[in-house]
């Protein structure tokens, strides 16, 4: 009886993990669109010199960070991957969710500067560990860079 | 162009970001150029004076790291620790313009971040850059 309970409960887990971790990447993945659609004026470069005509422009460090958590269903998902190796899909869409949104939020932040471009922009990447000991929480990414707001 | 505290909006889609909490390098707070770039347009460096570097050790209290086990459950965002994460690195930016206030430099160019998890709930947020002396032309 006790273990058909506790079977129960990791279903319920796993699919309360299934319904709102998709239900959520579907809507994060909506609002980044619409971000990359609303902020595309704003160049992202990773060169480190500013390009030709924007070298009169006075320079400010901008930066955009985000921390998003794994839902249950992808921990389970992963921690099975992970005896056959390749590709975990769940962790990729995840990783590629925070690095997105963290450009959009230092795009945003140039935005709000009025500036015209962020250059030498660099990743920063870091594993939140959760309560749970070994297995990831979360992702920290940092997006930062130097926006270029044009002379008056 | 200049921006005057209240004049952006909250924006709905970075409620952490609040008007006069925007930017952590802004140099009309300190009058301190910070870049990520080797070479300032429009500016000539005088004087190197050496790396500066700013860190901050944060933890979270425990509530918050139990809503953040909550959501690991359902996924999502971690809102408080953006925002915590986001502050530290505030600070740790402020501390390194203080330290290139102090030994007389007027910008930090080349400035970089660095994360590490040292224990579960704390991390070390370091930043660095090289403080110099610069002149427009």
């Amino acid at each position: 009886m006790e273990s058909l309970l506790q079977i129960g409960v990791f279903l319920l887990l796993l699919g309360a993990g299934y319904f709102f971790g998709r239900r959520a990447e579907a809507r994060h993945y909506r609002s980044i669109r619409a971000g990359e659609d609303r902020l595309r004026h704003i160049l992202v470069l990773t060169d480190r010199l500013p390009p030709p005509g924007m070298l009169q422009d006075r320079p400010c460090m901008v930066n955009g960070n985000v921390v998003i958590s794994v839902d249950f269903f992808k921990t389970i998902v992963a921690g099975l991957r992970n005896l056959v190796g390749g590709n975990i899909s769940a962790y990729e869409s995840l990783l590629d969710r925070a690095r997105r949104e963290a450009i959009l939020r230092m795009q945003q932040e140039a935005a709000d500067l009025g500036a015209r471009a962020v250059i030498n922009m660099k990743f920063e990447t870091s594993r939140i560990s959760g309560s749970a000991g070994s297995a990831v929480g979360a992702v920290e990414v940092l997006a930062y860079g130097t926006a270029l707001v044009a002379p008056r | 162009m200049t921006i005057l505290p209240g004049s952006i909006p909250p924006d709905r889609h970075f409620p952490y970001r609040q008007p006069g909490n925007r930017s952590i390098s802004a140099p009309e707070k300190t009058g301190m150029l910070i870049t990520n770039i080797e070479v300032i347009p429009n500016t000539r460096v005088l004087k190197h004076l050496g790396l500066v570097q700013g860190s901050t050790v944060r933890a979270k209290h425990a509530g918050r790291d139990i809503m953040a086990s909550i959501k690991n459950i359902f996924g999502g965002e971690l809102v408080s620790y953006t925002e915590l994460l986001q502050e530290s690195r505030e600070e740790a930016v402020k501390r390194m313009k203080e330290q290139a206030a102090a030994i007389g430099a007027n910008a930090v160019i080349n400035v970089r971040f660095s994360t590490s998890a040292i224990a579960a709930g704390a991390s070390e947020i370091l930043a660095y850059g090289t403080a110099v002396l610069v002149e427009e032309h």
